[in-house]
């Protein structure tokens, strides 16, 4: 038996012949390293704390203390002022926790939401306090169907790829055609000719390997709609004409499905998010159907190439709120963009008793 | 005179205004006055003298369909906004 008074350092496997004769354990670390991991019996008590709460946390000064860190330097500082401070039986742990636990030390460790590429891969977001481990794994788990791999859909897919969206789904059935450039900047040059759905998925590809694309080539329809839009969390609409718009929206009423809605003209664009039974749908602004010629195409009126790049990625903006079930949405709003002016507004718009989709009439 | 905010698609009626003055101490009133000065605008907006179910009317932020219709007042200081749907996107 050692002297009672004198500072004892011990090996790792000394230390786990302490723990198993029932010494109680002292983690001398910080809360964040605690967080990634700890032997399950130890108690916590950080150095800085030491003074202020070992009476509490060890009032007999007698009972055996092994003291640990993370490699025994807060350890040995910890055990020399416990023993200076009237404890009479400290041991510190003079090796690395990794050999205690190589050695088969008992070991608890939180169950990884992010692996280490992650983590370096979306730090930035992941440091976001809304956001953090809990929410990244949310976005990476979340399945984003984009309506349309154009000029809306093109700065949405791109930014829910690089933030890590898990599965990206994109319907469209059309090619790559040099007048979509401007702003369709999913697709390039040499792509003329090809899929939009073949050129977004090696696009996003080459931004983050991770994110799943699900290529639906074709084109929404009343066969396909609720087949296409079933799987996925949230939808993006950036289809060009009134059939697909009430398709959709009466499909995501029907499977509730919340939808970001944008549209765009020459210099003005409006965006905002339809939440079945929560907030307004589509047929809640407009109850009917337009006549086709009340929605000129941009390849008939033009549209400024940055326009689609601003609502798309308000869009975007949105899916993430949706997914993180974080912040405001455009629930209830239809945000108004004039690029002319560089001016945004809002008009609210309200969830229609009588509408024929989601009002009190129509099935639930 | 309440400012009119015209929509995109309708600035052609209007010789391309995107704002135009109008009188008026209801939305009835405004927008006869913006049709005796660009007598196009009536179709787009008006289906037998009522709204037209295709474009939405807005006094400042609040759809006039959920207040007092046409008949909803208008100040000289509020914005009226006419607002078809839209439907322009990807393509």
């Amino acid at each position: 038996m050692r002297p009672a008074t004198s500072l004892r350092e011990v090996s790792a496997a000394e230390a786990l012949e302490l723990a198993a004769s029932g010494w109680r354990i002292l983690d001398v670390r910080e809360q964040v390293e605690w967080n990634e991991g700890h032997i399950p019996d130890a108690t916590l008590l950080p150095l800085a704390d030491l003074p202020a709460r070992i009476a509490e946390v060890a009032p007999d000064r007698e009972a055996p203390l092994l003291v640990h860190c993370a490699v025994g330097a807060r350890s040995l500082r910890a055990s020399a002022w416990l023993i200076q401070n009237g404890y009479t039986n400290v041991a510190s742990l003079r090796a690395s926790l990794l050999d205690w636990r190589r050695l088969g030390g008992a070991w608890e460790a939180p169950e990884q939401l992010l692996t280490p590429a992650q983590q370096r891969r979306y730090s930035r977001q992941v440091l976001i306090p809304e956001i953090g481990q809990a929410g990244q794994r949310k976005l990476l788990d979340a399945k984003v169907l984009l309506i349309g791999a154009g000029g809306l859909g093109s700065p949405a897919a791109l930014y829910l790829a690089a933030s890590g969206i898990g599965t990206i789904g994109l319907v469209d059935d059309d090619v790559v055609d040099e007048s979509n450039l401007q702003r369709q900047v999913l697709h390039a040059s040499d792509r003329v000719g090809m899929h939009k759905t073949e050129s977004a998925r090696m696009t996003l590809a080459a931004l983050n390997p991770e994110t799943h694309v699900v290529e639906h080539r074709e084109r929404l329809d009343a066969d396909n709609v609720e087949r296409l839009i079933a799987d996925y969390d949230v939808i993006v609409d950036g289809t060009d004409n009134f059939d697909t718009r009430y398709l959709l929206n009466d499909a995501a009423v029907k499977l509730r499905k919340p939808v970001v809605h944008g549209s765009i003209y020459r210099w003005d664009g409006q965006v905002t998010t339809f939440v079945p039974f929560e907030g307004p749908c589509y047929r809640c602004m407009y109850p009917t159907q337009p006549p086709p010629e009340l929605a000129p195409a941009c390849a008939v009126a033009g549209v400024l190439g940055v326009l689609p790049g601003i609502a798309g990625l308000i869009q975007a903006n949105e899916v993430f709120k949706l997914v993180l079930g974080v912040g405001e949405t455009l629930a209830g709003r239809l945000l108004m963009f004039d690029a002319m002016a560089t001016d945004f507004s809002e008009v609210k718009i309200w969830r229609d008793p009588a509408c024929p989709a989601c009002g009190e009439g129509a099935i639930q | 005179m309440s400012t009119v905010r015209i929509p995109p698609v309708l600035r052609e009626a209007v010789g391309g205004s995107r704002t135009l003055a109008a009188h008026g101490a209801t939305v009835d009133e405004v927008l006869a006055d913006l049709f005796a000065n660009y007598p196009a605008l009536r179709d787009r907006v008006t289906d037998d003298g009522e709204l037209s179910p295709f474009v939405n009317v807005y006094v400042n932020d609040r759809d006039v369909r959920y207040r007092d219709g046409l008949e909803t007042a208008v100040g000289p200081d509020d914005t009226v906004i006419l607002l078809p749907a839209m439907a322009g996107g990807a393509r």
